[in-house]
């Protein structure tokens, strides 16, 4: 086995201005012919920057390599010129990246881009050109890799847009292929299939592959070998064995141990007492239409929904993006109007209310959002923020007030933040407000979409704890919007698994686990990254 | 189906579309009218100089003024459709065939300032934004900065001050020297052309700056684009990063604002038309807005939307070739 | 507000705007002190040039001070600026924010009607409504607030739909908060900014629209302005550039600075800078 790169002290520095003088503080790593070695850290680490010093690709002037050298055959590629790093880029040395749709360019074919690295590359006749780029978008298996050179990014799916983008990467077949979190943007199923093709070319040309990552369970899948980055320092390097199941630094260890376990928890006794009901519950979008606007598109997001929750216990809603899964749980708040079926709290049917019959219903149920920037209002305080519920209700000022008080602590806040503003604090901090909102006022049932998605692995595992201890505290019921089966299998009592807008199957999560009645469920669950691996 | 019958449907529907908006205009328009104080027989009365009320109101009655206003609004709109646009009394001619008097003029001047307002636009900002904070990019800037603050009437007499009246290069005034007998038609057009240079470079001055700053700030904007780095990655040539990568969608706004502009640039016409005494639609206007010519002013209006909903079609069929994620269906 | 002034003052170019209207409106205050009396008056010898006969900027055919025009003038184009901004500010924020808020026929209204504002030439509907309305200060004010309203409202429009369906939004809904206190209390403050902008940018333009309705004779007949001064000065160009280009680089000036001031506020507030220095 030779070795085709080697970082040694790479320091990448950052603008003068920033928190930290350096994005990745004195690296050194390698990567050998037909390996994957995966970079693992959160987000800030520094993972993504050093893949990009190594292709010269550093968003210059202000981001740039400070020390260290970048040794590619005999290269050093952090000295040599633009020109000699252009030749190498695309052809030695080629990326894919996280966001296929972003990553190219939306008005021209992805015949042309395809062709562009023959073009920048060598002289090969034209017919030679697009002879190869079919061969390629059909090694990537692509359906239909006639059609796919006349497309346009738009006119693909993602998981096709990305394998183009591996087409591409691979045209001349490169000796290293550098993947920044190429899977992170797409679903899970979609997910597995392309980290299967990108194990498949590495092993059929021999390239060495550097892939970036947050996800421990991909690492567990495709690495080779491991190097972990925090705050821009190596952390620790190693196999894969020997990182995932032996980890040496403190940070690994808890990395790994906060990635949750897909092996479900002990079940809990269910409660007689059912709180919430859900019946046949109908939910259509229509798009276009209307005025000469040609047919209309209609989107069945929730078809024939029935769910039931009984008091104290989380029911998991899991499915991929476009399965109706939020839908639902926004047609349960009363976000969005549901056209038919029923939505039974209690003994009241709360779907046909108008908004003022709806009012005394509302503090019943209360949401925890997904995305912590975007669910608190940039220009509130966090103590408005929170007291807001109860002053609608009709609670006074000074009330509010303390209420708001004990639920910052309540979620593990100290009191100060009450007057502080919402940007002052972290992604996780952000999520324990929005949390501390929806408690304000007193519900019976929390309904959570993705309330941890956008969240680092660490910071993930304390929310999931602190929404379990409240849980059991204020003996609520709860409804779990997720995509993670990971997830899913430590919070959940029960699971419901949405296809297109249907429930395919439902049942208790351990039970789910171990034996899957649709189909549907065994693809979603065997395609969960690291299950062999990480357990 | 293929791409030019999809093409062609389309431009039907966008046409389609605009029926409603010019209808909308036409209805404004007739209220305009009704707004006004005084209606058309006043006008003749007052030309005449005196009319007795009997005489009045038969010609009100004549002219159907005297009928309720929704069929005063229904025989409008039937005229409008017919493309009888009134009669200007000032002029004694129908207010359609004097505007189609003077529809060239103002086309010409149209479409030679959009050609050098967008033209130069593209190029000044392509400088710009691909030489960031040099001395090219500051001056343009500057330049940009300074003369979309500048009211165009003024432009237009400056330039006449210094290229007219103090250097003798290029006319005051008109469309072409009538007392000269051109032998054929090229000197007659290079009259012309010499005539259309000062008020073409005046009414784009102020678009030229629009489109040098927005052709500047869509390049910078897209060249932090993610598919800069995957070009990039690709080994492909900074050179043709720019003018094949970034260029084409950087272009997208541009062309977008362009079809936004023309009803503006025709108001721009107006001033410039009147300042250079420019015989096109702006200069009637201007006369009819001194001779209290409504009936003309309306239809110069009208026209002039009728154009820019045209080159808006134009400009949206020019769009959807450069930008794939139109559907043009 | 201490930060804001920072980022602000940052922008030499804003700063320099900043010190030109000031100066402007100082000249506007002072115009009765420093030239008293009716700027249409007789003050001298006609036909002065700059520097003679006691005139600044020289006279006109009339013998009217070109200066104590530019004075006076001031006065009337921020004015006009000013109020006709105001009421198109007020009605686009109100007819947007329906519109970007409910949606569905408020919507399809508010855009139909402001896709037939960007069809018909503004400054030709300007001209209309003034030669009809006869020419007057209100006149002027309403007929450029007419032709400016609708690019305010497509835009907090645009800002309220984003906004809408903003999980922060959402979460009011579950409390039971009421349309207009979301409205008001959670929305609008944060679209401030870019309204602020478009506010300050079109002050400039009115100010243009102004200029170029005296110019064409359609100004207040009673009041001294800009436009009107070049409108009456252009017969004389051959004999007295004076006339019209004084007033020409006091409207320049003062619309540049109003433009630099505006670039400043957008740089100063635009809220995706900010959000990565945070």
């Amino acid at each position: 086995m030779s070795r085709i790169l080697d970082i040694q002290g790479l320091h990448v520095a950052l603008p003068a201005s920033g928190q930290r003088q350096y994005a990745v503080e004195n690296a050194d790593l390698h990567l050998d012919e037909n390996e994957i070695l995966c970079i693992v850290g959160e987000s800030g680490s520094g993972k993504s920057l050093t893949a990009r010093a190594v292709m010269g690709l550093l968003p210059r002037p202000h981001v740039r390599i400070a020390k260290g050298s970048v040794m590619f055959q005999g290269e050093d590629l952090a000295q040599i010129s633009e020109a000699r790093l252009r030749d190498i880029r695309g052809s030695e040395i080629s990326m894919i990246f996280q966001e296929p749709m972003t990553a190219l360019n939306p008005v021209m074919t992805i015949g042309v881009q395809i062709d562009e690295v023959f073009r920048f590359h060598g002289d090969m006749p034209a017919r030679e050109r697009t002879e190869r780029a079919l061969g390629l978008l059909a090694d990537v298996h692509i359906p239909d890799p006639e059609q796919a050179l006349k497309a346009y990014p738009h006119e693909l799916s993602g998981g096709q847009r990305q394998r183009a983008m591996i087409a591409m990467a691979l045209a001349l077949d490169p000796k290293i292929l550098i993947a920044d979190e190429p899977t992170t943007a797409l679903d899970v199923t979609t997910q597995a299939q392309i980290l299967k093709l990108i194990k498949e070319m590495q092993d059929e040309h021999g390239t060495g592959v550097l892939f970036i990552t947050h996800d421990f369970g991909v690492v567990a899948d495709i690495a080779d070998r491991v190097a972990v980055m925090q705050n821009g320092l190596v952390v620790e390097t190693g196999t894969t064995d020997e990182v995932l199941n032996r980890p040496q630094h403190p940070y690994t260890q808890g990395l790994i141990a906060a990635v949750p376990s897909l092996t479900p928890r002990p079940p809990r006794p269910r409660a007689k007492e059912i709180v919430l009901r859900v019946n046949e519950l109908d939910k259509t979008y229509r798009s276009g239409g209307g005025f000469l606007g040609g047919e209309a598109r209609v989107v069945h997001a929730a078809k024939q929904v029935t769910l039931d929750l009984a008091r104290g216990e989380t029911l998991g809603i899991v499915g991929e993006s476009g399965s109706g899964k939020s839908t639902v749980a926004r047609c349960i708040v009363r976000l969005n109007d549901a056209e038919a079926g029923q939505i039974l709290l209690g003994d009241t049917d709360i779907r046909p209310l108008g908004r003022a019959a709806m009012r005394p219903h509302r503090a019943k149920i209360q949401m925890v959002f997904q995305d912590p920037f975007a669910s608190l209002n940039p220009r509130a305080r966090v103590g408005k923020i929170i007291a807001q519920g109860p002053i609608q209700m009709g609670a006074t000022p000074e009330d509010a007030k303390t209420r708001a008080m004990e639920l910052l602590e309540t979620v593990g806040l100290d009191a100060g933040a009450y007057d502080r503003f919402p940007h002052e604090f972290s992604g996780g901090q952000r999520q324990r407000i929005g949390i501390a909102r929806a408690l304000a006022l007193e519900p019976e049932i929390l309904v959570a979409d993705e309330p941890v998605s956008a969240l680092d692995v660490s910071i993930q595992a304390q929310i999931l704890r602190l929404l379990d201890e409240i849980r059991d505290r204020m003996n609520l019921s709860m409804i779990f919007i997720t995509h993670d089966l990971r997830v899913a299998a430590q919070v959940c009592d029960r699971i419901a698994v949405m296809r297109r807008g249907e429930v395919v199957e439902m049942g208790a999560t351990a039970e789910l686990f171990a034996t899957q009645q649709h189909e549907y469920t065994r693809e979603l669950l065997s395609a969960v990254p690291g299950r062999t691996g990480l357990g | 189906m293929n791409h030019s019958t999809r093409r062609l449907r389309y431009v039907v529907k966008r046409l389609l579309q605009a029926v409603p908006i010019v209808f909308a205009i036409v209805v404004v328009n007739f209220f305009l009218l009704q707004l006004a104080e005084g209606d058309a027989v006043d006008v003749l009365a007052g030309e005449a100089g005196s009319a007795t009320p009997e005489y009045m109101a038969e010609l009100r009655a004549k002219f159907g003024l005297d009928q309720p206003l929704p069929v005063q609004l229904a025989r409008y709109l039937w005229n409008v459709v017919q493309f009888d646009l009134g009669y200007s009394f000032r002029h004694e001619m129908p207010v359609s065939e004097l505007i189609f008097d003077r529809m060239f003029a103002t086309l010409l001047l149209m479409v030679a300032t959009i050609c050098l307002a967008v033209g130069f636009g593209i190029l000044l900002g392509l400088i710009a934004a691909t030489g960031l904070n040099t001395w090219r990019d500051t001056a343009i800037s500057i330049f940009a900065l300074i003369t979309y603050a500048t009211p165009l009437f003024w432009v237009g007499l400056m330039l006449i001050v210094v290229f007219s009246l103090g250097l003798g290069w290029f006319p005051t005034s008109g469309m072409e020297n009538l007392m000269a007998f051109h032998d054929n038609a090229w000197d007659r057009g290079w009259d012309i052309a010499h005539h259309l240079v000062l008020p073409t470079i005046t009414l784009s001055l102020f678009y030229l700056a629009l489109y040098t700053r927005l052709m500047r700030a869509s390049m910078l904007e897209q060249y932090g684009q993610d598919y800069v780095v995957t070009a990039r990655a690709k080994g492909v040539t900074e050179r043709r990063i720019v003018f094949v990568h970034v260029l084409r969608n950087a272009l997208l706004p541009v062309v977008t604002m362009a079809g936004v502009q023309v009803g503006a640039l025709i108001g721009g016409s107006v001033i410039v038309e009147s300042v250079f005494a420019w015989p096109g639609l702006g200069m009637l206007a201007f006369e009819a807005l001194f001779a209290r010519d409504l009936n003309l002013l309306l239809g110069i209006f009208l026209l002039s939307a009728l154009l820019v909903v045209a080159v808006n079609l134009v400009v949206d069929i020019v769009y959807s070739t450069l930008d794939p994620r139109i559907e043009v269906g | 507000m201490g930060a804001f002034w920072q980022r602000f003052s940052r922008n030499r170019q804003a700063v320099l705007g900043l010190g030109i209207i000031a100066v402007i409106i100082v000249m506007a205050a002072t115009a009765q002190l420093f030239f008293p009396g009716d700027p249409f008056g007789l003050a001298g010898k006609s036909m002065s040039p700059p520097g003679m006969n006691g005139f600044l900027l020289g006279s006109d055919s009339l013998g009217r001070d070109v200066a104590a025009g530019i004075a006076h003038g001031a006065k009337t184009s921020l004015m006009i600026g000013l109020i006709a901004t105001l009421v198109a500010v007020l009605v686009g924020v109100i007819m947007g924010a329906l519109a970007g808020y409910y949606g569905g026929l408020i919507d399809d209204l508010l855009m139909r009607t402001t896709e037939m504002f960007q069809t018909i030439p503004s400054f030709v509907f300007a001209i209309l409504l003034v030669a009809i309305m006869k020419p007057s200060i209100e006149s002027v004010v309403i007929a450029i607030a007419v032709v400016s309203w609708p690019a305010v409202a497509r835009l907090v429009r645009g800002e309220f739909l984003s906004y809408r369906n903003r999980e922060f939004v959402q979460a009011c809904h579950t409390v039971g908060m009421s349309d207009i206190r979301i409205m008001l209390a959670e929305i609008l403050p944060n679209c401030l900014s870019p309204i602020i902008v478009i506010g300050s940018l079109m002050v400039a333009t009115a100010i243009l629209i102004e200029s170029g309705l005296a110019f064409l004779g359609l100004g207040d007949p009673n009041v001294m302005s800009w436009g009107f001064q070049i409108g009456a000065g252009r017969t004389l160009l051959r004999s007295a550039w004076w006339v019209c280009t004084f007033p020409g680089v006091a409207i320049l000036l003062t619309v540049l600075a109003i433009n630099l001031v505006g670039e400043g506020l957008n740089d100063a507030l635009n809220p995706r800078l900010r959000e990565r220095s945070s």
